[in-house]
């Protein structure tokens, strides 16, 4: 069944996709994502005998295709994924990176990490119990880390007799209830993961379905968009003087683009400072362009010879973001300490530290039914909750919702260097387009609260 | 199949990237990081593939300047000469600085001592920790990626040591994003994977693409060989082959390049660059498990090394 997918056609001119899975072992992620690693050949020979001999030394039956993404002997011993475990496989049309976070142990901190570059996120549900609070709780957080487009795959559709109602009305629920909380691309798709059904090879039982399967939408889904729409950013990451007899007045601001497209040419502000000065030359590992986008890796000449540093970021004069010290954000908590009011923290924002304390934890969400809890006082792992943050420099931040890149955000303690908070900078979930909220029904309201 | 806002699939708009271009730009950026971020950097290089793939890498993030790391490679004193050649030429041809810290003298000063199978892989851990304490390294970039064994499938890509430099798999820091967390404290260091997200396929396309050179053991060649435990293993001073172990002339090549006494060839007829990228898109093996003894020895084999501060 998978002579459709031969790795070895492969070109190196195929495209990338960083993706995300969600659920849980029991509404078969492990199945779903065994199948789409050995149906695209992307598990060999010696990682299968692997699998069988110690899935035979437990005295399971049959080899349990969890073990290949559970890594750590604690995982194997105890039948648990506990971290995200980054998989890779590929067809002749994409290359891709699979963030496979668990759905029990740490499940928010885990999939927030794995959604955060992730393009696309998976979400599962088990067709006999449909959109359940874990459910709700995955489209939340693919809704609030701005995932741009979420598979819905309605997996066992052989235990429902392949019932197109059973699906439909799942399906309807869902997207209803994602399109609430903004996500703007939902596709729906019905299948068996343990059957092969609309996995990589289209399904013999449902006739009634004209979608793609899952795999046919991994590889065409758009991965690159109108970058002229984005805000164009660019943290510097370096600065390259050569001062060699070959290059003696070179200096050039190495980084990767966060968003956005810039040309030679072009005028820019340099952040926090307000400066501005012209685009000289773009240099891209090697050739000098008219012309780059994100997110690629380049070095940018400017005309005037002003302070520019590690920290800094350029972006064109007439679309600068605001510099602030004050940051509102939405945030997962990630450490097992907790995060309190007053603490002393430091921020880490594109290329730039600084020294921040928290000023107030307003709320706290619970992801399951979006309800909120007023003034907690601190977040404990795996919390999502607002904070308000004072920084001791000035930050050119942007919203979450209108660049990724450059709206997050981590809190740092200090004193040993532990990543605790995960943030993003602006509202929690995006705004409701009038179709999606009349779709929705009530659950806008949840979308529309405030917290 | 639901639908909201409608993107046309399939669609290519101008500003697409290729996925070696994404993964590219995601190593120089790591590489850039560290520049920025860590005072005393070192590439460890070993003249295997994943190493030159990294210093190439370097040496595009900081060009037109000279590439702001030194070099380090732990001797294990099994190596491949043609390596060796291929790391001295590779230095002096840009200009590098090379630290060595050689297993060999280790066990010649009685620090460490050979093991009853011969494989000095593992021996290579104390060298490399005291070579770190000795130069003040406070980022050590690794050429590991997460394809190739399942431990490292769960690596991030800045990774904390301790002043021991051990592992602790339970205790990483969650990576979001592209914000990398380099802090730590004095004495403790950074072990950065800067092409963690490559494939041993990405590997072997990118380097066609850039036309890198490698050392000829990587391609198809005559070469005296016996079999060890299902593996071909060069005869030499290292201690093989042993009475009963008989030596013959193969065609093969190498898919991985470490220590002579754990390292098997494969059979291949791959002379060039297309040929080995055919090879391995066919391959029903992964690279370590056709070529690598010392991962054989448990299920977690890799991950107690990298506990104890292994690459």
């Amino acid at each position: 069944m998978t002579a459709s997918v031969q790795p070895a056609e492969q070109s190196a001119a195929t495209t990338l996709l960083r993706f995300a899975t969600a659920g849980s072992v029991d509404d078969g992620k492990s199945t779903l994502v065994g199948r789409l690693l050995h149906d695209s050949k992307s598990v060999l020979t010696d990682q299968l005998e692997a699998v069988a001999l110690a899935s035979t030394n437990r005295g399971q039956e049959a080899p349990d295709l969890a073990l290949l993404t559970d890594g750590l002997r604690a995982e194997r011993e105890q039948g648990i994924t506990i971290d995200v475990a980054y998989r890779y496989f590929a067809t002749p049309r994409r290359r891709f990176i699979l963030a496979d976070t668990p759905g029990h142990v740490q499940y928010t901190r885990n999939m927030v990490t794995g959604a955060s570059t992730a393009e696309l996120a998976v979400v599962l549900v088990d067709a006999r119990n449909g959109v359940v609070e874990q459910t709700r709780r995955h489209a939340a957080v693919a809704a609030l880390l701005r995932v741009p487009h979420v598979v819905l795959a309605v997996n066992k559709m052989d235990l429902v007799e392949y019932a197109e109602p059973v699906f439909a009305a799942i399906a309807e629920e869902f997207t209803a209830y994602a399109a609430s909380l903004g996500v703007p691309e939902i596709t729906a798709i019905p299948i068996s993961a343990l059957a092969g059904d609309n996995v990589v090879e289209p399904s013999a039982h449902m006739d009634w379905y004209g979608g793609p399967t899952v795999l046919e939408h991994l590889e065409t889904v758009p991965v690159s968009h109108d970058l002229t729409e984005c805000h164009a950013r660019f943290p510097v990451q370096y600065v390259i003087r050569p001062q060699t007899a070959e290059h003696p007045d070179y200096r050039g601001y190495a980084g990767q683009i966060a968003a956005g497209v810039f040309r030679v040419g072009e005028t820019v502000s340099v952040l926090p400072s307000g400066r501005t000065t012209t685009i000289e030359g773009i240099d891209a590992l090697g050739e000098s362009v008219g012309v780059a986008w994100a997110p690629q890796s380049v070095t940018i000449r400017l005309a005037d010879d002003i302070d520019v540093s590690r920290g800094d970021l350029l972006a064109p004069a007439d679309d600068a973001p605001a510099v602030t010290q004050d940051v509102e954000a939405t945030v997962c908590h990630v450490a097992d300490r907790p995060l309190a009011v007053g603490q002393r923290v430091l921020l880490k924002h594109t290329t730039r530290t600084v020294k921040a304390i928290v000023k107030d934890i307003p709320s706290r969400l619970t992801l399951d039914d979006l309800s909120q809890h007023p003034a907690p006082g601190q977040l404990v792992a795996n919390d999502i909750g607002r904070v308000v943050v004072r920084t001791a420099e000035p930050l050119a931040l942007d919203a979450y919702a209108a660049s990724r890149r450059t709206g997050s955000f981590l809190l740092i303690d200090p004193a040993d260097g532990t990543t605790l908070t995960a943030g993003m900078a602006g509202a929690s979930f995006a705004a409701v387009t009038a179709g999606a909220a009349e779709a929705a029904g009530t659950a806008a309201d949840d979308a529309e609260w405030d917290f | 199949m639901s639908t909201v806002a409608t993107v046309p699939e399939g669609t290519v708009h101008p500003y697409a990237l290729s996925h070696l271009d994404s993964l590219e730009s995601e190593a120089v950026h790591i590489f850039r990081e560290v520049a920025g971020e860590f005072e005393r950097p070192v590439i460890l290089f070993s003249g295997g593939k994943d190493s030159i793939l990294m210093l190439h890498l370097a040496l595009k993030a900081f060009a037109p300047a000279p590439v702001p790391f030194t070099l380090l490679h732990v001797d294990t004193g099994h190596n491949f000469p043609e390596v060796l050649e291929y790391r001295d030429r590779t230095v002096a041809e840009h200009g590098l600085r090379l630290h060595v810290a050689s297993v060999q003298e280790y066990i010649d000063a009685g620090k460490l001592r050979e093991r009853p199978d011969g494989t000095r892989n593992p021996l290579q851990t104390v060298p490399l920790t005291e070579a770190i304490q000795q130069h003040r390294f406070d980022a050590v970039f690794g050429g590991g990626r997460r394809d190739e064994e399942k431990a490292r499938a769960k690596e991030r890509v800045f990774s904390l040591r301790d002043e021991f430099s051990q592992w602790d798999p339970r205790r990483q820091r969650p990576e979001l994003w592209q914000l990398y967390n380099g802090r730590h404290a004095p004495g403790e260091h950074v072990r950065v994977f800067p092409i963690s997200n490559w494939t041993e396929l990405d590997v072997w396309q990118y380097i066609e693409r850039e036309g890198i050179e490698l050392p000829g053991i990587y391609f198809a060649h005559e070469r005296e060989v016996f079999n060890r435990s299902g593996m071909w293993l060069t005869a030499g001073d290292w201690g093989g082959p042993k009475e009963h172990e008989k030596v013959e002339t193969r065609q093969v090549r190498y898919r991985t390049v470490g220590d002579m006494s754990c390292t098997g060839a494969v059979d291949s007829d791959a002379t060039t660059l297309d040929d080995v990228i055919t090879e391995i898109a066919a391959s029903r093996l992964t690279e370590r498990g056709a070529t690598r003894a010392d991962d054989k020895m448990s299920e977690a084999a890799m991950e107690d090394r990298k506990r104890e501060g292994y690459f």
